[in-house]
């Protein structure tokens, strides 16, 4: 059969591998939009530029802060840069959400899309003015350097690790949001944010650390890229448009949906990579028309 | 005399003036094409309450058939210019058929990605010279006798095809047609009840807006004699919503002012700030969004109103500019 | 009634405003042709190249400074001061609109004389028709498509420092000699991708060598794994990388993560020594690459470069000292011209050859080529390398006429006649 194709089983898996990892991404990323809309009704456009924000504090922390503080030896690790980062872009978070955010609420949704598109870029434009828009280059951590050997392909560990990682944020998400109480705040915020209010629950403080919470899944995703993309202003804005159209494929109705929409969209790129890759740039939009003509709400959304 | 025609009347002053008062008149003509971007776009955003975050594809759809009409079939400008235009018609029928099945934040997200679509599409086309763009597309005789190499014909034949838009939008916004788009906005469920065909309406608006913005796209590929990537990036998008949004969403002149303002920033900032230019726009869009949300003429109208304590019971027309859904 | 005339005119005004502000020197531009002689006593340079972008490393700032360093040298030998000379700089992004409407706007409102830097292709031919319509000089230094002085060519511009042909013929042939015969390209989807990856081709088979396909990715890319297994996948001995920038730096990390690398060789087509710097050398070492210039070459390219590195904090890539010694170049024509008139310095820039720490000897020719000796380099060890910069191996001079590509070869018609 391979042979038919034109293609060995070992390019064929090594694809799909390759695809599953920006699965990955697309999946955290879309998490973390998902669960944004579902408290806040807003679509968050800076999640890209927030993205970036944690690949660049992660890269801040290695080579920069040494300097910053006179002390070139001093650096934050990758593994303290995996926590602390996603702290630091999610407290940024919660400052938006408070002053600017929360006075849109009462609004159409749509100025939500405005104010996070112009903080996109702010944030954007910042970074280009500190460090360029040529991207910075940050080192793969010790402990996952080097590949192993599959039989049919080399998969670098960190590769491994950053399917492996995204998985577990993923279903712990996924757990906390649908199997716990808080959790059950959660989702009574979204489904009556009133009622909930009623019951005694800080629904305002809810919604804040919710958005604050997404905005963190975005920069654990930018410092899982670190290592691999170029640390780069654009690394964020351009994914971010891929992310969308997962997004209104997936449907925003659930968290589940949202993470296999996401890993299933990169495993077809990386399938179409082997058979016609100059396509594989447009594979995600084209499915998206798809999807709209035959289930317009998307997969597994439904229609509000 | 109504107010709005003085309006007009001022407009065409100042167009016609303008390249005698030291203008550069290349500027001006780019403002003109830009503003008639914003007002086809502010017809979708103001009037219909649709935010399209991919009005780039259209004025970049427009931009590359142009030029390549002019450039390598080698067709008059008018011809060229309306092959663009229809052209973005087609497409604004196909992407509007597609992105009005769903409302609101999702109309948004799924025009951005139809338009990046698109984007990709150029960028691996022959035709469109990818990264490079399609250069020195010739200006040519207009209608075989105005000579569009000579700035200043080029300037009012600009002027013209703006005026001609505008006058279109305004024709539109102030029909039948115009009064249900905006029962729309005002009220979805409402227009459903009454009987009216609201996806129709809908994608009719969308099909006039994108036209329009191709018009404008066409228009500039004779002006700057180039089609680039950059007429179809969603930055544009961006840059079209911010003119509107600036100027004042739902307002007749809102738009013009607000994309000369943006393209005047534009100019004479990128000298003096360089690369900051983006984290201004960036702080204009939040300063609008949160505190602005009129806009430059919609605040301006508010200023008057209060000012001269107009009784605010009001007809039909002046409902219209007043109403900016903030 | 009163009050939407007053809004009306306010209108009126908001939009006539900015244009009334911004252009009163529009009428002086208009009143005076093409200038006979130095346009007001002065000579107006513009560097336009990209401040922000991709190729901001390689060009950017280092260019403005070059410029700079360029007119301050001129006027230090000039002591009686010839003529007054004025710097402009703009970013154009990349962007061709962007270049190609500032260069309009600097020719028809600001009398600008010359542009030089213009790196990317798309900005290069964006400018030169324009130049070419108001009569004025172009000089590209950073761009790098033939078809520049090829099917583009105008008798206004220079295409100054290298091409897509010079850095097939260097990189491509010396890799084909080395062992490398089989070849697989990365290249970069679009124009300047496709030219890069061409010249490669017909260099390659020339020598002997074999291509066995190519994949196009996306531009810019971020992700280029698959592709690099589909590269591994040929089992080609060669990867020859057919694009730039960050293009190139993620391509190539990506290589050695997949343990590619030391297996297969990648070949860097269009590389800068920004581009090295910011790998470093353990990831490039041992690669071959292909430049117009080289700071630690001999004595007085090490002491130019010196001076660079004092002010700007780097070593200068090959862009900007083409834009340092063809700026010279260009002010010494208009003196000898004895005008700032396009055709007439033009003349004279082609008449005398370029003979500075940049080039040897080295002539312009009709199609705006200038036919100057490039370098083969091969990247050095980490443990090799003894002070910060020094990055290369010279491996190979290769002659000016081997180099360019032949006049019978180019499409420009200047070179028919």
């Amino acid at each position: 059969m391979f042979e038919l194709l034109g293609i060995t089983p070992q390019a064929l898996y090594g694809q799909l591998l390759v695809g599953l990892i920006n699965g990955s991404f697309y999946a955290i990323l879309s998490l973390g939009l998902a669960v944004i809309f579902g408290m806040l009704n807003i679509i968050n456009f800076s999640h890209g530029a927030q993205y970036m924000m944690g690949a660049f504090i992660a890269w801040i922390g290695l080579t920069q802060v040494g300097q910053w503080i006179g002390d070139p030896g001093f650096s934050v690790s990758y593994w303290t840069a995996l926590l602390l980062s996603p702290l630091l872009v999610g407290a940024f978070g919660i400052v938006i959400e408070r002053t600017m955010l929360r006075h849109l609420y009462k609004l159409d949704h749509l100025y939500g899309l405005l104010l996070t598109f112009g903080i996109a870029l702010i944030i954007e434009g910042l970074f280009r003015d500190w460090y360029g828009i040529s991207g910075q280059q940050y080192e793969i951590p010790e402990a996952l350097q080097g590949a192993i050997n599959l039989g049919f392909m080399f998969l670098p560990k960190y590769r491994a690790w950053v399917i492996v990682a995204s998985l577990v944020v993923c279903f712990a998400t996924w757990y906390v949001i649908e199997r716990t109480k808080l959790g059950a705040y959660l989702r009574a915020g979204t489904e009556n944010p009133k009622l909930t209010q009623a019951f005694g629950i800080n629904v305002p403080l809810m919604i804040t650390l919710t958005y604050g919470f997404g905005v963190a899944l975005a920069a654990f995703a930018g410092v899982l890229a670190a290592p691999i993309f170029t640390v780069g202003p654009k690394m964020g804005a351009d994914l971010i448009i891929v992310v969308f159209a997962v997004v209104v494929i997936g449907g925003m109705g659930s968290i589940l949906g949202s993470i296999v929409t996401g890993l299933a969209l990169g495993l077809i790129e990386g399938l179409t990579k082997v058979f016609y890759s100059e396509a594989s740039a447009v594979v995600i939009f084209v499915i998206m028309v798809i999807v709209l003509l035959v289930r317009p709400a998307g997969l597994f959304g439904r229609e509000r | 005399m109504s107010r709005t025609a003085l309006g007009f009347i001022l407009l065409i002053i100042a167009g016609v003036v303008a390249p005698w008062l030291n203008i550069y008149p290349t500027f001006l003509m780019k403002g003109w094409c830009f503003a008639l971007f914003a007002c086809a776009f502010n017809l979708l955003l103001g009037y219909t309450g649709l935010l399209s975050f991919g009005h780039a594809a259209f004025f970049g759809a427009a931009s590359y058939i142009t030029g390549h009409a002019l450039k390598v079939w080698g067709l008059p400008p008018e011809i060229g210019l309306l092959a663009g235009t229809v052209f973005a018609g087609v497409l604004g029928y196909l992407f509007g058929s597609l992105a009005i099945r769903r409302a609101g934040i999702y109309f948004a997200m799924i025009t951005l990605a139809l338009a990046q679509m698109l984007y990709f599409v150029w960028l691996q086309m022959k035709f469109t010279g990818g990264e490079d763009g399609l250069q020195g597309v010739p200006r040519g005789m207009m209608f075989g006798v105005i000579d569009l190499t000579n700035n200043v014909n080029l300037y009012y034949v600009v002027f013209a095809i703006f005026l001609f838009g505008f006058f279109m939008i305004y024709r539109t916004i102030h029909s039948p047609f115009g009064q249900v788009l905006k029962s729309i906005r005002e009220n979805e469920p409402r227009s459903i009840s009454l009987g009216y065909d609201v996806a129709k309406y809908k994608l009719l608006a969308f099909v006039i807006s994108a036209t329009l913005s191709g018009l404008a796209g066409a228009t500039k590929t004779v002006v700057f004699q180039l089609a680039s990537l950059t007429d179809a990036h969603w930055h544009m998008s961006g840059e079209v919503v911010l003119m509107t949004l600036l100027g004042g969403m739902g307002t007749v002149f809102g738009p013009v002012v607000g994309a000369f303002v943006i393209v005047t920033l534009q100019n004479e900032l990128a000298d003096k700030v360089g690369s900051w230019v983006q984290v201004i726009m960036g702080f204009i869009f939040v300063i609008c969004v949160l505190a602005f949300r009129r806009g430059i003429v919609g605040e301006l109208m508010a200023l008057f109103r209060n000012l001269y304590q107009r009784p605010v019971g009001l007809s039909a027309r002046q409902a219209d500019v007043k109403d900016t859904k903030a | 009634m009163k009050h939407k005339l007053m809004f009306a005119l306010v209108s009126a005004a908001l939009m006539s405003l900015p244009a009334g502000v911004a252009l009163a020197q529009q009428k002086k531009a208009d009143a005076k042709p093409a200038a006979v002689k130095l346009s007001d006593g002065m000579v107006k340079i513009g560097i336009l190249t990209d401040l922000s972008g991709t190729y901001s490393d390689l060009a950017g700032s280092g260019s403005v400074l070059a410029a700079k360093m360029a007119i301050e040298d001129f006027q230090a030998q000039e002591k009686d001061r010839a003529f007054k000379i004025e710097l402009v700089t703009a970013d154009h992004q990349n962007k061709g609109d962007v270049a190609s409407n500032r260069a309009r706007e600097w020719f028809e409102r600001d009398q600008v004389d010359m542009i030089g830097d213009l790196v990317t292709t798309s900005t290069a031919l964006a400018v030169m028709p324009v130049a070419k319509q108001m009569n004025r000089i172009t000089i590209v230094s950073g761009a790098a498509s033939t078809p520049i002085t090829g099917k583009n060519c105008t008798d206004l511009n220079v295409h100054y420092v290298y091409d897509t042909y010079a850095l097939a013929v260097g990189t491509g042939k010396a890799v084909v000699k080395q062992g490398g015969d089989t070849w697989f390209f990365l290249t970069a989807d679009y124009a300047f991708g496709h030219a890069l990856e061409k010249d490669t081709t017909e260099v390659v088979i020339a020598n002997g060598g074999k291509v066995l396909g190519s994949v196009r990715h996306p531009f810019p890319g971020t992700d280029f794994s698959s592709f690099l297994l589909k590269a591994q996948a040929s089992g080609a001995k060669v990867i020859g990388l057919a694009n730039a920038g960050a293009d190139t730096q993620n391509a190539i990390k990506q290589a050695a993560e997949f343990g590619i690398t030391p297996k297969q060789s990648l070949a860097g087509l269009l590389m800068f020594i920004s581009d090295i710097h910011s790998l470093g050398l353990k990831a490039t070492q041992g690669m071959y690459l292909t430049e117009g210039f080289y700071w630690d070459f001999n004595d007085e390219t090490r002491a130019w470069s010196k001076r660079f590195f004092e002010k700007h904090k780097r070593m200068p890539t090959m862009v900007q000292a083409g834009v340092y010694s063809s700026t010279l170049h260009y002010l010494k024509a208009v003196k000898a011209a004895g005008t700032d008139e396009a055709k007439a310095v033009m003349k004279k820039m082609k008449e005398t050859p370029v003979n500075d720490f940049f080039a040897k000897n080295a002539k312009i020719r009709d199609d705006g080529r200038l036919v100057h000796d490039f370098y083969l380099l091969q990247v050095k060890k980490p443990q090799e390398s003894k002070s910060p910069w020094d990055y290369y191996h010279v491996r190979q001079v290769i002659k000016a006429e081997d180099a360019v590509m032949p006049g019978a070869k180019t499409e420009c018609p200047l070179l028919k006649m």
